[in-house]
């Protein structure tokens, strides 16, 4: 199976900002920020059809979250999931004596997941951090 | 009979939009309708009459269920957790009013607690560069007034501050800018062609994480000096083309988001945006302002510099404030382990921080005070639903201009919840007597 490495940024999308403000235990945060928008150009190298589950994997951790054809494109090599638990479990918490995260530009490795699920937003937390 | 009560304000983001008009029912008690405000704001307000809403405190059980129990004895486990603390953490404050922040750091000051807003993960980098040197800013009053030019660096107000564009930046028609639009040049720097950069004269799709050689490149380009082919991905003929449209306006205004502050650089990028800001100076009027994202944000570094000198990463376990980013902000505290209890209100740091700073404060004695169900709540011991401050309670907010701006109850919360405010005045009174301060 196909798998290619990206730079991973995240940040805020309206429809995050939306299902933040509607409820974080609800499937539709999953939806908005469950996602990693990518290029038409790397969905083709992945050889990955839009809305594919795919595991995204950086030095700090892997994720499932669903691949989207990006509506804010081209950006050939970025990928882009927005702020959230999912984006979060695999940024670089490196602050370099700042107290800022490096939220933006982790290099992330994306191979097709099919059959993996994508979890609610609490859950993966609870999970990530063996609460529950 | 309906109500529509007007002028109300979004406690949604730092653009802080004063002209929503709400419709209440005639008791008061329920929210029907929002006009004016983007998508976002209106989830907000809409969502704060959910049904399915938690209204009492919940204490974490071992088997993973959760137990009602009351707003007293809510205050009573958050004074025992912060009182026998050593080192505890109080984050959040960007989602509350000032006068909330307040008393939290009366708490904090009696039970010599770090405290940190959410500047830790958005604008503290832009903190750091602006204590090194200095900030040229204005209002956003000032900038729908005059400014003809408009450089959007690193942020997508399209998505994250959805009527800033309509309210003040670009649409507007203000005295010296009669022809809204048509009177403004607006500049996007984006790595990706963000629904804000689509709408630019000029788009410059940087390299991420290039910004500072850009932005050198820029003050190069004022100059008419040397320069490569290409920098941070971008020709020198663009590169001069910004610099020039950059120089002829009559006032600019360079809004800048987390594009910049959490790129590798950081508070660096910062430094150069500033100076770009300072050198434009020598042709024209410019000015620099951050894009703060919570609608309180500002107000909680504001309260935080009134009262302790410092806006954010505050740690006072020695008994006195010190500040030193790197080493008594949130996220190093949490890494390193240094926390023995974590207090969270008006923000969600469970899904907003890196996992590796979450797990460590998922094992701590934890309090959560937030109106929804998050992340944070659902891995916190203790869940204290309270009042949605802006909606469900007034108070006094700072917008990203730092504009104070007084919030206004349009609806009642429903019947027995608690304000932030007031919960923190029972967990304030009673670590008084735990630890016997006067």
């Amino acid at each position: 199976m196909a798998t290619i490495n990206v730079n991973l940024i995240s940040g805020r999308s309206i429809q995050q900002g939306v299902a933040i403000e509607g409820g974080k235990e609800k499937p539709a945060y999953r939806t908005a920020a469950g996602i990693i928008e990518l290029d038409p150009s790397d969905l083709k190298k992945l050889g990955a059809w839009k809305n594919t589950n795919v595991k995204v994997t950086s030095d700090f951790g892997s994720v499932i979250v669903k691949a989207t054809e990006t509506s804010q494109g081209p950006h050939p090599g970025l990928g882009f999931i927005p702020m959230g638990p999912w984006a979060n479990a695999i940024i670089d918490p490196n602050t370099y004596s700042t107290g800022m995260p490096t939220f933006k530009g982790v290099p992330v490795k994306v191979e097709v997941a099919i059959n993996e699920p994508i979890l609610l937003g609490i859950e993966l937390v609870q999970k990530l951090c063996g609460v529950k | 009979m309906t109500k529509t009560i007007t002028d109300v304000i979004c406690p949604f983001c730092g653009t802080l939009c004063d002209d929503v008009e709400v419709v209440v029912s005639d008791d008061g008690k329920q929210l029907l309708e929002v006009y004016n405000a983007c998508v976002i704001g209106t989830e907000k307000f809409l969502h704060s009459q959910s049904k399915d809403r938690v209204t009492r405190p919940r204490l974490h059980q071992p088997d993973g269920s959760w137990k009602e129990i009351s707003y007293d004895e809510a205050a009573e486990y958050t004074a025992q957790m912060l009182a026998n603390a050593k080192k505890p953490l109080m984050f959040g404050w960007s989602s509350t009013n000032c006068e909330a922040q307040s008393v939290g750091n009366e708490i904090a000051e009696i039970t010599r607690a770090c405290c940190d807003n959410t500047a830790a993960t958005c604008h503290g980098t832009s903190l750091i560069a602006i204590q090194d040197i200095g900030l040229p800013s204005c209002t956003l009053g000032e900038i729908k007034n005059r400014a003809d030019r408009v450089i959007f660096w690193g942020c997508n107000p399209a998505h994250a501050h959805p009527r800033h564009m309509s309210r003040y930046s670009i649409f507007p028609r203000g005295f010296f800018t009669s022809k809204g639009q048509m009177s403004r040049k607006m500049i996007v720097v984006d790595p990706r062609v963000t629904d804000t950069a689509k709408m630019a004269d000029v788009h410059l799709q940087v390299e991420q994480g290039k910004d500072y050689e850009l932005l050198n490149a820029l003050r190069v380009a004022f100059k008419g000096e040397w320069l490569p082919d290409v920098v941070a991905g971008i020709p020198k003929e663009k590169i001069r083309e910004a610099a020039d449209m950059m120089k002829s306006g009559r006032f600019g205004i360079i809004f800048f988001g987390m594009g910049v502050t959490q790129s590798l650089g950081k508070n660096h990028n910062i430094d150069e945006a500033i100076a770009v800001t300072k050198d434009l100076n020598e042709y024209t009027k410019f000015s620099i302002m951050p894009m703060r994202g919570h609608y309180n944000v500002t107000g909680s570094g504001e309260v935080f510099a009134w009262q302790f000198g410092f806006p954010y990463a505050v740690d006072l376990t020695r008994g006195f404030a010190r500040y030193n980013p790197g080493d008594t902000s949130t996220i190093d505290l949490l890494i390193r382990g240094e926390v023995d209890a974590m207090f969270t209100i008006g923000s969600d740091p469970g899904a907003h921080f890196p996992i590796s700073a979450v797990k460590q404060f998922a094992h701590l004695p934890s309090v959560c005070i937030d109106p929804h169900l998050t992340p944070t709540s659902g891995v916190s011991k203790l869940h204290v639903p309270v009042a949605f401050n802006g909606v469900e309670t007034g108070g006094n907010c700072y917008r990203m201009d730092n504009v104070p701006i007084d919030c206004r109850k349009v609806v009642e919360p429903p019947e027995g919840m608690l304000t932030d405010e007031q919960f923190l005045i029972k967990v304030r009174d009673r670590v008084r007597q735990l630890k016997g301060a006067a």
